[in-house]
């Protein structure tokens, strides 16, 4: 095949298979924060890239002052909860100044929330330059290692998987776990029924969208250890991470978790025999087709409406 | 007057609100407008057939589609095909590898002339493509989504992506499509030069007629049964269905309307401009064709038409002078469009016309009869409900203060 | 009598959602001219049987026989065209569309894409809009906006819907729900009318309003038959009472 040998082939598939990885964590993280907005809520958040976008840039920032401060080695873990609180207080804000009035009318709120992207990434671009601007890594993050002779793992990507794994965690046991997560999701199935035992739903709304957010943060923060971030980074990935929420069925994180893989995986693979384009038509064409013959998502339930 | 041509022309108000679009676009325009300027006038008219499109399928449908970008392109990029190939007959690229076979082709070292390009040397054929391609592809696309009841924002998050899928694919085989630079250097239509200044005015001409048309075509569509029909199903898809109608059927056939008449303007666009490009085809201008169709008012088809021109000029205006401020001001116009004007500019003129006596002669507002078929379109511009109900009390006749929402 | 003398005929019909079943085994036969009311506690399944007879809801197994013809197997708007109309729980009518309009667009002509576009308005279809308006008493609202109309004019308008359609089978699911006393009279006399020349199945909680229509009346409970009969004879069933209050 293509004039590589078997033994070729395998290594391939192991490298890009982790490559696979790394955007696997980065597509994860963002479809996370999207399945818990568009999901729970039934939002469209369009500026959810931007919120990536946020939690790159704060990141940045962080790494910044980290050269001055000489603290390069130890800044990250502090950036990752920065680039949270960031984008959760940005979303916060935005669901009050804007989400709430829309949760009526939801091809409304994707125009509205279209309209914030392009305003965040003006502000961006005023406020960092249209360039792409890269964060210091400290120098654990950087280089890799070598299993065997012919495979080369990056370890920024091991610690961007280590990263969502236990984000992920984190939103499974707060969702499931806790009684934050008891309040959402009572408000996601009987919004009414919820008020009326005493759930303040309005709040329930305005925390579920910033979580989301704050998310989306985090996956910036990730986002810095593999790329670098210019204004409109996050919107190069807004498609895709809908396309894993709806693919994965827009309700089951479970789904969201295996479509992040099963696309990330697909397009790194394919995208390494094919040119980078036809590799990504490929796969979101795949996706399109197969959502059209199970529009509910791979991971749904039958339920009596 | 018979029926017909006045549902068409829409009353007395319609023909007035007619009457002055053609008067701005026929006679101001050209009159006023250096041929530079008209030429952007044009281009943007070209726009407006998707933002015609759009209020059709969304404004009354409430489909929205995020994927009209690439109607306008497939449109766009059948007359630039036939364009193109007339453009590189064998002694005009004889300096090429290959001669005779379109400049790209031969920068990304094809040979021949791929199969599906061989049809577009007949002019006929073109023509047909642009409309039918983009009808097939809608149809398409219409019977897997809507058949299976894929309705709200998982269809625009998958005509995103759709539209994503074309501008990548546009993108990537260079060879086939001119890539990112798209196809340029069109310079005859059947042995007539399109770049000359009279050339550019009849094309202007054309396409205000073509416009019309589409107009005509729409309010056609928009008063009869089916219109009305578009509009229960907006609010109570169910209920239709219970009615004894295939919901999917409709649906299917308005979104190829929509596609039709986007990709007249997207070949306009190509005639006009003189080439086509991806940067008209992809996410952001499917998006932002939306947005001119809020802007005017999502159920008013001559709305749709200022509301293109009007964002268009602004666009031009500031990313000429200010290009930071533009897309806050673009952002801006998303957000305050949705969240206070969901009516657009048609809601604000329905609101201003009460007020002012010359107006309200026109629309009607004062006369006791044709309470009758438009009553429910103001109203039914937006999900907001509005504080009709005083309305009502005062002027006494409900629905009779809308008559004009349809214009 | 055989099965082929009913209007409706429901074998063995079965729907579960992940193992729960809505509607277990259920059997239950529609007379020509019969207005049956289906009666039950939250939960029952009354709401799923209308479900599945005007095909929403997809049964797991069983049989629906209208007139013969199988249900089951159709489309929504084949169910429609064969003659049953359905009343939805909530009145729903085309809210920004006049009284006027709503009856019109159900009127059962022009139903396909092409049909619907050279549709005309002519005076057969003025003469029948203005005839079941007279019906369900909105006459003199016909030019209103729908969206204005009273709770009670809702479902009388959702109902005129449905009889511009003559349907042969009319499912109404609890057609008085917000309405005032004099209200529930009225449309206790337009059931009442209506079932003339239809076979009306009612789902209703008003035992008062209950007693008024029914020719007979079918208890569900936990997706089967508990009861079925007379009005009286369904109200001393130990069983029913036990279901009603035992709890």
């Amino acid at each position: 095949m293509f004039g590589y040998s078997i033994a070729d082939i395998s290594n391939i598939l192991v490298m890009q298979g982790f490559a696979g990885l790394s955007l696997f964590s980065v597509l994860l993280l963002m479809a996370l924060g999207l399945a818990i907005i568009f999901g729970q809520m039934g939002v469209i958040n369009m500026a959810h890239g931007e919120f990536m976008a946020i939690g790159a840039y704060t990141t940045v920032l962080f790494s910044n002052f980290a050269v001055k401060l000489d603290i390069v080695q130890s800044y990250f873990v502090f950036a990752i909860i920065a680039a949270f609180i960031v984008a959760f207080i940005v979303g916060y804000v935005v669901e009050y100044a804007l989400i709430r009035h829309l949760y009526k009318r939801p091809l409304d709120t994707l125009l509205a929330t279209w309209g914030l992207s392009l305003i965040m990434q003006q502000i961006f671009r005023s406020s960092f330059g249209a360039k792409e601007v890269s964060a210091t890594l400290p120098e654990w993050l950087l280089g890799s290692f070598k299993p065997t002779e012919d495979i080369d793992i990056p370890i920024n990507g091991v610690f961007v998987m280590v990263l969502a794994a236990v984000v992920t965690a984190g939103v499974f046991i707060f969702m499931y776990r806790s009684r934050w997560g008891l309040r959402m999701r009572a408000t996601v199935q009987n919004r009414v029924m919820a008020g009326a035992v005493g759930i303040n739903t309005k709040m329930v709304d305005r925390v579920t969208f910033a979580l989301g957010c704050g998310i989306a943060g985090v996956a910036g923060a990730a986002f810095t250890t593999i790329a670098s971030t210019g204004p409109t980074t996050g919107s190069l990935y807004i498609v895709d991470s809908f396309m894993v929420v709806v693919f994965g069925g827009a309700a089951s994180l479970i789904g969201t978790i295996a479509s992040a893989f099963g696309i990330a995986q697909a397009q790194s693979i394919l995208q390494f025999f094919m040119t980078s384009s036809m590799g990504k038509v490929a796969t979101l064409l795949t996706i399109v087709v197969i959502l059209m013959m199970k529009p509910e998502g791979l991971f749904s339930t039958k339920v009596r409406k | 007057m018979n029926s017909l041509t006045n549902k068409l022309l829409g009353g007395k108000e319609g023909i007035y609100a007619l009457g002055l679009l053609a008067a701005i676009i026929f006679i101001a325009f050209p009159l006023t407008l250096d041929l530079f300027r008209l030429g952007l006038v044009g281009k943007y008219i070209t726009y407006a057939f998707v933002a015609i499109g759009l209020v059709l399928l969304w404004g009354n449908g409430g489909i929205l589609s995020l994927g009209q970008g690439m109607f306008f392109g497939l449109g766009g990029y059948a007359m630039a095909m036939f364009l193109k190939l007339e453009a590189s007959d064998p002694i005009s690229t004889k300096i090429q590898t290959t001669p005779g076979i379109p400049d790209f082709m031969d920068w990304n070292q094809l040979t021949a002339l791929p199969w599906f390009w061989e049809p577009f040397h007949s002019f006929t054929f073109t023509l047909i493509a642009i409309v039918a391609v983009p009808a097939i592809v809608a149809y398409i696309i219409g019977v897997a989504m809507f058949k299976r009841r894929v309705g709200g924002v998982y269809f625009s998050i998958i005509t995103q992506a759709i539209t994503l899928i074309l501008s990548i694919l546009i993108i990537g085989q260079q060879g086939y499509t001119g890539g990112v630079n798209g196809m340029t250097d069109l310079k005859t239509l059947l042995g007539w030069d399109i770049r000359t200044d009279s050339a550019k005015y009849i094309l202007y001409y054309v396409n205000g007629i073509l416009l019309f048309g589409c107009i005509f075509v729409s309010r056609y569509i928009m008063t009869s049964k089916f219109g009305m029909l578009l509009l229960a199903m907006r609010d109570k898809e169910d209920r239709v269905r219970f009615s004894g109608y295939d919901v999917s059927s409709f649906k299917i056939f308005i979104y190829c309307v929509a596609a039709v008449i986007s990709a007249i303007g997207g070949a306009m666009f190509t005639l006009q401009v003189g080439f086509m490009s991806p940067s008209f085809v992809g996410i952001v201008p499917s998006i932002e064709m939306v947005i001119f169709a809020a802007v005017g008012g999502r159920m008013s088809l001559i709305g749709a038409v200022y509301g293109t021109l009007l964002v268009n000029f602004g666009k031009t205006m500031f990313s000429e002078s200010y290009p930071d401020l533009w897309l806050f001001l673009m952002g801006g116009l998303f957000i305050a469009v949705v969240m206070f004007f969901p009516n657009g500019l048609a809601g604000e003129y329905n609101k201003i016309k009460k007020k002012i006596p010359f107006l309200r002669k026109i629309a009607g507002i004062d006369s006791v009869e044709k309470a009758g078929d438009a009553s429910a379109t103001e109203k039914a511009a937006t999900e907001v409900v509005e504080v009709k109900v005083d309305e009502t009390a005062t002027d006494g006749k409900s629905g009779l203060e809308s008559k004009g929402a349809t214009t | 009598m055989s099965n082929t003398d009913f209007v409706l005929a429901i074998e063995d019909l079965t729907v579960s959602f992940d193992g729960f079943k809505a509607v277990d085994n259920l059997i239950m036969y529609i007379e020509k001219n019969e207005l049956r009311v289906v009666i039950g506690p939250n939960g029952a399944g009354k709401t799923t049987v209308l479900d599945l007879i005007c095909g929403k809801t997809k049964s797991t197994s069983g049989s629906i026989k209208f007139k013969n013809q199988e249900l089951t197997e159709l489309a929504e708007h084949e169910i429609v065209r064969a003659g049953v109309g359905r009343k939805f729980q909530n009145p729903s009518i085309y809210e920004n569309l006049t009284v006027y309009q709503n009856l019109e667009v159900s009127y059962p002509v022009g139903r396909n894409v092409w049909g619907s576009l050279t549709f005309k308005r002519t005076a057969e279809v003025e003469e029948r809009v203005r005839q079941v308006a007279r019906e369900i008493l909105l006459e003199d609202f016909l030019d209103m906006e729908s969206a204005l109309l009273s709770h009670g004019q809702k479902q009388w308008l959702e109902i005129g819907m449905l009889l511009m359609q003559e349907p042969e089978l009319l499912m109404l699911d609890e057609p008085v729900a917000g309405m005032s006393a004099k209200e529930r009279d009225q449309t206790a006399e337009l059931l009442n009318r209506i079932c003339k020349n239809r076979s009306v199945i009612v789902i209703e909680h008003d035992m008062e309003f209950v007693k008024k229509i029914a020719h007979k009346v079918t208890v569900l409970h936990q997706g089967k038959i508990l009861a079925e009969g007379s009005m009286d004879k369904v109200q001393h069933d130990e069983k029913v009472i036990e279901v009603y209050l035992g709890h």
